[in-house]
């Protein structure tokens, strides 16, 4: 049960720096990007390529984010520039990303376990909260800066982003390759944790990080203390230690996936349907159009 | 100072369907004005605008501001020099940002936007006295959200931030329309200061014929994209301009 916990807290960790990649599309872009399919495993075959070849395992995770930003860019060139639906430009992309993925290596498993890793650096679980760590408090200050402020403006509102003199499209561009460049290193980071690479690792990906920023979205509700870095981190390691539990107790790993895709169900047609129930009941109450009201007594 | 040349636009251009609204329309915006844009739905006064600030393409004709001429401007480098705001009140603001975040944005309008932090302390009271000038309570409310403020709070942030780096023209696109009457008239009240103190050029379209009148210098009646009234609003009453809004547009009915 404790190496259960351990393991669930490590892999957690590397779903963490996913869901942070698709925390900027998914929620600050407000854009559905499919491309992590592909750019998960696009990262871990291009880290076996590298340190395959030689290179080593720091060099080919660092490499892997770069590799994994241009699999963001050319997603984001299908939809901002030859104007296709931003889902299917993902999807494109992830088929795309399955052909070079095989090309790369020349087949479709790779195993790394001869070959040096990152965690040879030190404890596993030591390097992986240092590596979470670096990247959750880069990305916080990213976002408290000027380029920042526009990528969540261009998620909230572009006419805004527009009416400050800015190409809305550059600022989709740059939050789709940052995503899938975390994307990538997170999938680097699994490739080296798990000793292979796999053509279906990155296989209902994007399931998993979207259940990790949903869970994680349940912690601290009310407050906006947490930052949403946080919570996609936390919210990863508990879904993964739920999962872990689930198999222990006998659920075929197989089913995960399925689990995974109703834990996400459940948490968003509870946001959607139950809350807004839980809304209507206020303002019987009164409460929202007193709420309303105000406004009008302090402009007299 | 605004000027429009021989301005043509049509709708649904080589189609069946083709309607020309602008035939080589002249038009010129004096300095530190406000002028009305008024005229039935369809007259053009929205694709006016929409012209001015580039978020729709001219087909002939000219656009010059303040002695440039922004024609072959984009949408966002026109931004630069304009200032806009909406019937939605959501359309000028980040919702899911605070006040003190949207107007750190606005700040920076038309600068370079770096990885430099965006709020500077420095600039909070700055910020917090352009508020209070709103005396809506705003300066308070710095660190709320602005998906949380009323409509009337909201489009008087709106107006704050369009008119922060006082733009060589502002556009008003009804900008009050959404608002209940009382919040309407104060927001209004508020844009004449406003544009009164920083001289700023503005166009402003009204469906009510009572605060184009009251609150501009100059009113323009459009009809089908042509020029069917031109006069200073100073010259005329809410009476008469009823009685040609109704003459004259079923005459060219």
């Amino acid at each position: 049960m404790n190496s259960l916990i351990i393991t669930s807290i490590e892999q957690g960790l590397i779903f963490g720096i996913l869901a942070m990649g698709v925390l900027l599309t998914y929620k600050i872009l407000d854009i559905a990007d499919l491309t992590v399919e592909g750019s998960f495993p696009f990262g871990a075959f291009i880290f076996a390529k590298l340190v395959t070849s030689g290179l080593n395992p720091i060099a080919s995770t660092l490499l892997s984010f770069l590799f994994g930003t241009l699999a963001g860019l050319l997603t984001a060139i299908l939809f901002t520039k030859l104007k296709i639906k931003p889902l299917l430009s993902g999807i494109l992309t992830m088929t795309i990303l399955y052909s070079v993925n095989l090309k790369t290596n020349g087949k479709a498993n790779i195993p790394l376990f001869s070959h040096a890793s990152i965690y040879d650096l030190g404890p596993i679980m030591i390097t992986l909260i240092i590596i979470a760590l670096i990247i959750k408090v880069t990305l916080d200050s990213f976002l408290k800066t000027e380029i920042g402020y526009l990528l969540i403006a261009t998620g909230d509102n572009e006419s805004l982003v527009k009416s400050l003199g800015k190409n809305s499209n550059n600022y989709k561009i740059l939050g789709l390759m940052l995503a899938n460049g975390l994307v990538a290193l997170s999938g680097a980071l699994m490739a080296q944790y798990q000793g292979f690479v796999d053509i279906t690792m990155g296989s209902s990906i994007i399931v998993v990080a979207l259940a990790s920023i949903i869970i994680g979205d349940t912690i601290g509700k009310k407050s906006n203390r947490i930052k949403n870095t946080s919570k996609a981190i936390m919210g990863a390691i508990i879904y993964k230690i739920i999962g872990g539990i689930a198999i222990d107790l006998g659920l075929e790993p197989s089913d995960l996936k399925a689990v995974s895709a109703i834990i996400v169900i459940a948490f968003l047609s509870y946001n959607n349907l139950f809350s807004q129930l839980l809304d209507i009941k206020r303002i019987r109450g009164g409460e929202k159009y007193a709420d309303n009201k105000r406004p009008v007594n302090e402009l007299q | 100072m605004l000027i429009i040349k021989g301005l043509s636009m049509s709708f649904n251009k080589g189609t069946d369907n083709e309607l020309r609204l602008f035939d080589g329309l002249n038009l010129e915006i004096e300095k530190n004005r406000c002028t009305a844009l008024i005229g039935p739905n369809g007259c053009g006064k929205s694709t006016l605008l929409n012209l001015i600030a580039g978020s729709i393409k001219l087909d002939q004709g000219q656009i010059i501001l303040d002695g440039e001429e922004i024609t072959k401007l984009k949408e966002e480098e026109r931004a630069n020099l304009l200032g806009r705001v909406y019937q939605d009140p959501y359309m000028g603001v980040s919702p899911s940002l605070t006040i003190l975040e949207n107007m750190a944005l606005a700040d920076k309008k038309g600068e370079r936007f770096t990885l430099k932090r965006l709020i500077r302390k420095k600039n909070i009271d700055r910020y917090r006295e352009i508020l209070r000038e709103l005396n809506l309570g705003l300066e308070n409310k710095l660190h709320t959200k602005v998906k949380y403020l009323s409509g009337g709070q909201r489009q008087s942030l709106s107006l704050i931030m369009a008119t922060m780096k006082h733009p060589s023209l502002l556009l008003l696109d009804e900008h009050t329309a959404a608002l209940d009457p009382k919040t309407s008239d104060l927001v209004m009240k508020k844009t004449k200061e406003l544009i009164e103190k920083h001289a700023i050029t503005t166009i402003m379209i009204s469906h009510n014929l009572k605060d184009a009148l009251e609150y501009s210098d100059r009113i323009i009646m459009l009809n089908r994209g042509n020029i069917i009234l031109d006069r200073r609003s100073k010259d005329i009453t809410e009476d008469q301009l009823m009685e040609i809004y109704r003459k004259k547009l079923e005459m060219v009915a």
